[in-house]
């Protein structure tokens, strides 16, 4: 077991699954003699050369599609889009070609394409780098979307969607490259399907995914302290498909759910969490649940205006303490 | 090119033009569904070119009017038909239609309705083939009308900066969708759009199938042996509308007669006639034989089929391996 940060888990990866499968490549803009604008990708250049770690021009739809293209006939591209906004450009080749070429074929073209991307707002960069674009990729049949919190997820779900037949896309964080936390030395797999409880509690659920993982823990913990209240702190993680049957086995045992996201709360994770707690444990519900989210509005740069466009630990902390009267 | 093969040729353009009719009546019979876009006026181009390539071996992908590539490249003429009637026994079961054709045991890489959206994909299986290091090419078929997305020109870019063995056919058909070329670019001989790019090109008609495949040839061993992008721009008509909703009001009949003297196989078949290499007896027989084959073969095939199961209409969404698996 070795502490490393977030980026280093995501080399890691790309390192180990590169140096088996002559087929496995990288692309994407600054990735390779430059190392990665997160550093990802730092030292890949060299070893592998730029036959498979492309520098690309700044054209995300048609990178993205021959990423595409190159995985219908057997390769493994994966694809880093520098900032989640540039993925727009992408969505075209993303949502037209690879969510749907395995289904319009009747199944017998697959797309094993991998999309890394970090989403989430940063420090002060404006509203055109700090999108938050989950709510549109969860939306597409025949993608898969995961999120890693921790620099373990970041490596485990790397190596299981580059190992995947079918188009995945990892969001990971601008503000969580550098965050520090175990990885196991041997090679491991996360999955891309499925909820993990972070921390169990009795109390209430609080559901997170990506950076608000963190913000659900630091509140778990605060809640604890000082209010004697046992929150259970569920990572979403994967959020296409989604795993309803944990998520509602979670509240079952709490019979109250929170729901924590970075995003603007119309459509999205939180709405979505929701309509499943409905469908499938209305009647576990002692509370109405409650969704703690970003204001609606495009993220401003000032960094007072930006601090209190998106949520914290502390908005959690009082969102669970109104549900429990306490 | 011996006469066993030029009247094979002929019969290959005869079929595609009586299948394509074939299927504009059970368009109309509403065997067909959604949209339909006809090739007629244009056989010569997809038939000319793969005549010089390695069909099966090299990938081919198009736009939405891709019924005669699927076909030249290998595809049964049995699970084409079936497509269209959205049968379980289709190329694509049903899931796909006109517009999307699949037949990788071929390498028949689709059809797509995004206009512009297969130049990349194109690319990207001449990415794979350099991965590789196997000497198959790309082979990417797209109308003037693609030239206007962002993709053709990204797409040039990248092809040309990374030596990518992907052969672009540009079908000139005069019109993207209903507006004419000269009202929506600046530049209409489409082969010199790719100057920029470094990309090498020529432009020929794309009517006689012979200059098609004396250019084809040449596009196609450079891009094999120089290991790098080529643009053949192919001059051509469609004789039916863009697709089966189609007005006709941006265009006129004296215009569609002019074209229809250059039918590309009354151009072939002419020569072929003169050259004594098929009589007009023979040539009646070949179509008495192609249409009997259609109708009692394929469109029966078509008809008889089952339709996909209802409760199968979650599949394929993912690939069918134990979820979230690996290896």
């Amino acid at each position: 077991m070795a502490e490393m940060m977030y980026w280093q888990g995501i080399l890691r990866a790309h390192d180990e699954e590169m140096a088996r499968d002559p087929l496995v490549f990288a692309m994407g803009e600054d990735i390779g003699v430059a190392g990665g604008t997160y550093k990802a990708t730092s030292g890949l250049f060299a070893k592998y050369g730029e036959q498979r770690v492309i520098d690309t021009p700044i054209s995300e739809n048609s990178y993205t599609g021959i990423g595409v293209g190159a995985a219908m006939i057997g390769a493994r591209p994966i694809v880093e889009i520098m900032s989640v906004n540039f993925a727009w450009l992408a969505m075209d080749q993303l949502m037209n070609n690879a969510a749907k070429i395995h289904y319009m074929s009747g199944g017998r073209i697959r797309c094993p394409f991998v999309m890394r991307v970090p989403g989430g707002t940063a420090h002060q960069l404006g509203a055109q780098h700090s999108a938050r674009m989950e709510k549109v990729f969860m939306g597409i049949s025949g993608l898969r979307v995961v999120t890693p919190a921790t620099p373990r997820d970041a490596y485990g779900l790397l190596k299981s969607a580059v190992r995947c037949d079918d188009p995945v896309v990892i969001i990971e964080h601008e503000s969580m490259y550098n965050l520090k936390g175990e990885i196991p030395d041997e090679e491991f797999f996360t999955p891309l399907e499925g909820v993990e409880v972070m921390r169990p509690g009795k109390d209430v659920s609080i559901f997170a995914y990506n950076i608000s993982v963190h913000w659900a823990l630091d509140a778990a913990q605060k809640l604890a302290q000082d209010y004697g209240i046992d929150a259970e702190v569920v990572d979403l993680r994967a959020l296409k498909p989604m795993d309803r049957a944990g998520i509602a086995a979670s509240v079952r045992k709490t019979h109250r759910a929170v729901v924590v996201e970075e995003d603007e709360a119309p459509v999205g994770v939180g709405s979505e969490v929701v309509a499943i707690l409905n469908e499938e444990c209305f009647f576990d519900l002692d509370a109405a649940p409650v969704r703690v989210h970003a204001l609606d509005v495009p993220i401003p740069y000032n960094r007072h205006l930006e601090k209190a466009a998106i949520p914290n630990a502390g908005e959690v902390v009082a969102a669970v303490r109104k549900m429990l009267g306490r | 090119m011996d006469a066993t093969d030029q009247k094979r040729l002929l019969r290959e353009m005869l079929f595609a033009r009586r299948f394509e009719e074939r299927c504009a009546e059970a368009y109309h019979e509403r065997q067909i569904g959604g949209f339909l876009h006809l090739y007629p006026g244009e056989e010569a181009c997809a038939i000319g070119v793969l005549e010089k390539a390695r069909t099966g071996s090299d990938y081919v992908v198009t736009g939405y009017r891709d019924h005669i590539h699927a076909l030249k490249s290998g595809m049964d003429p049995k699970a084409l038909m079936a497509e269209l009637f959205g049968k379980e026994t289709g190329c694509s079961k049903g899931r796909g239609g006109s517009m999307h054709l699949f037949d990788p045991d071929v390498h028949f890489m689709g059809g797509y309705a995004l206009v512009g959206g297969p130049f990349p994909l194109a690319a990207g299986f001449a990415k794979a083939i350099q991965l590789r290091g196997s000497d198959e090419i790309s082979i990417c078929f797209l109308g003037d009308g693609a030239n206007n997305q962002g993709t053709f020109h990204e797409t040039m870019n990248m092809a040309s900066l990374w030596n990518l063995p992907v052969l672009f056919i540009c079908e000139n058909n005069l019109y993207g969708i209903g507006t004419a070329i000269e009202r929506s670019t600046v530049e209409i001989n489409q082969y010199k759009r790719v100057a920029p790019y470094k990309i090498e090109a020529a432009q020929c008609d794309g009517q006689d199938i012979d200059v098609v495949m004396d250019h084809a040839e040449k596009a196609v061993q450079y891009v094999r042996e120089k290991r790098k992008p080529y643009f053949l721009e192919l001059m051509t008509y469609r004789l039916r509308g863009h697709s089966m909703s189609d007005s006709g009001a941006y265009r006129s009949k004296e215009e569609v007669e002019e074209w229809a003297q250059r039918d590309p196989i009354g151009i072939y078949k002419r020569r072929l006639l003169e050259a004594g290499v098929v009589s007009e007896d023979e040539f009646h027989a070949m179509d008495k034989a192609i249409l009997d084959e259609i109708e009692n073969e394929i469109v029966r095939f078509a008809a008889e089929s089952p339709e996909p199961r209802l409760e199968d209409i979650a599949r394929y969404v993912y690939t069918e391996k134990e979820a979230g698996s690996h290896g």
